[in-house]
């Protein structure tokens, strides 16, 4: 499983990409291998304030609705409208493509709250030198 | 609290670990949902060919002279219209009319019958039809000793005749045929419930893993793709075809779901009859119905109110997208007034509610399988 090293994880399978104050948020490789096939992607609202752990949005897949959890607190300021016509590119870009939404990140300390890839790995039983 | 009883595993339980099957707990069982993606196992069925394990399901035999008249106050399909080999979909019902089992129903002798049932409903049926046992029949659940697989897709003919090289003919659409190999007792019955031309294999639970191999090996030409229950969903609902704790239960009846030419209500007598036959006379209040998502809208599932004018009518007993419409779709007990193909409903979704249709069965009419 890909889990590049320069993002955070949340234990609930997101993963953050931060620039300054600026996140990029999308669900991990490991997710979307479980989930397989996403077939309908329901973005948040743009605007909208959230805590980390809060449940944002859904993404289901061809067998259920799985959650999807901001990996931390702040006003979400984008979404990838191209998940709506393409659902699929959480499958097949889910670090890149297939991000969900971008959030101006509030306060610091959720990010203490987040796993290193290391962690990460170690959460979803990965090898250690991340191979995929 | 007591620990939850550990699932049951059928005989190819290895197999599917092996082949990187996402095992789910199915009733009770342990099974592959998927191996790769249920969409790419939907279009291997749906284009050319795929294979389920079937091994949870129940297989009952009734023997004996007076075993037909007695399978005939059991379940509504009439078993004398069956000749050796042929088989039929049918219904066990409770006093009341309600479905405790949809189950097809093969004679195998003259006086022998096969009965395939629901894996979570082994036990009951079988409590129940004991529980109903007359003089003159043998009656017994041989459940574990057998393991099943179904081959369905459009080149499951081609796959039969190269397996066996011409050696026999095949089977008839709902026809089953008895065949001794190396010493095992082989049933190979024309039925499926994907909608394709396919076939359904009973053997012994011992010959389980060599006949799977085999069948993935001789298939590979086919380019054929183990499938789980996921696909085994999403192909079954795109035919209409009814899941027993879903779309059946005890408070619904077949005339209810729909499913009327299955019932012969000339039999003088099966348990549930005078329900069914009131219902018949006085007409149902509701009707299964399939229906398709009108626009972009996530998928439907189980348990999902629907609406119509405003007003809660129902609330759906299945839902997937389609892979094959592209749309999502599902069944439902809509009231009769409503119950009509072009009606307009809506499907109540985390709160938003999303157009629909109500369609003509099945939705998907390309399907292989003659009737």
């Amino acid at each position: 499983m890909n889990v590049p090293e320069e993002l955070q994880y949340a234990a609930s399978h997101e993963w953050l990409r931060l620039d300054g104050a600026d996140g990029t948020v999308g669900i991990t490789d490991h997710a979307q291998a479980e989930l397989t096939d996403v077939v309908y992607v329901e973005l948040p609202s743009v605007g909208k304030n959230v805590n980390a752990k809060d449940q944002v949005c859904v993404v289901e897949s061809v067998k259920a609705a799985s959650d999807i959890y901001s990996p931390i607190s702040g006003t979400i300021t984008a979404v990838n409208e191209a998940l709506t016509a393409n659902p699929a590119l959480l499958n097949t870009d889910p670090f890149g493509e297939g991000w969900i939404f971008k959030i101006k990140v509030e306060a610091g300390e959720d990010i203490e709250n987040l796993k290193s890839p290391a962690q990460y790995r170690e959460q979803i039983g990965g090898s250690a030198d991340g191979g995929i | 609290m007591s620990a939850p009883a550990p699932l049951k595993k059928t005989p190819l339980y290895d197999q599917h670990v092996q082949l990187g099957a996402k095992v789910v707990d199915f009733g009770g069982w342990a099974m592959p949902v998927q191996y790769s993606s249920i969409m790419d196992e939907h279009q291997a069925v749906r284009t050319s060919l795929g294979v389920f394990d079937i091994s949870h399901m129940g297989q009952f035999f009734a023997a004996g002279a007076g075993a037909a008249d007695w399978l005939n106050t059991l379940l509504t399909n009439n078993v004398t219209r069956l000749e050796v080999g042929e088989c039929q979909y049918t219904f066990l019902l409770n006093a009341a009319g309600g479905v405790i089992d949809d189950l097809i129903v093969y004679r195998i002798e003259d006086a022998a019958y096969l009965l395939v049932v629901n894996a979570a409903k082994i036990e009951e049926d079988f409590a129940w039809m004991q529980s109903h046992l007359t003089s003159g029949v043998s009656f017994q659940n041989c459940s574990d000793l057998f393991a099943g697989f179904a081959v369905q897709g459009p080149k499951s003919a081609q796959l039969f005749d190269a397996f066996f090289d011409g050696k026999y003919s095949r089977p008839a659409r709902n026809e089953i045929l008895t065949l001794q190999i190396d010493g095992a007792t082989y049933y190979i019955a024309r039925t499926g419930y994907t909608g394709e031309d396919g076939f359904e294999v009973f053997c012994p639970a011992t010959e389980a893993v060599r006949s799977w191999k085999d069948i993935l090996e001789r298939g590979a030409q086919f380019n054929i793709k183990a499938c789980g229950l996921g696909a085994r969903d999403t192909l079954r609902l795109e035919m209409c075809y009814p899941l027993n704790g879903s779309d059946l239960s005890a408070e619904t009846t077949p005339i209810e779901a729909g499913l009327s030419i299955f019932v012969d209500l000339q039999k003088p007598a099966f348990i549930g009859r005078e329900a069914l036959a009131e219902q018949r006379s006085a007409g149902v209040k509701r009707r299964l119905v399939p229906f398709k998502m009108a626009g972009a809208s996530p998928p439907p599932r189980a348990h999902y109110p629907i609406f119509r004018n405003g007003i809660q009518i129902a609330e759906t007993t299945s839902g997937t997208l389609s892979p094959t419409l592209k749309c999502g779709i599902g069944m439902a007990y809509i009231p009769t007034e409503f119950a009509r193909i072009g009606e307009q409903i809506e499907v109540e979704i985390r709160g938003k509610r999303f157009p629909a249709v109500i369609e003509k069965k099945p939705l998907h009419r390309a399907g292989t399988a003659a009737a």
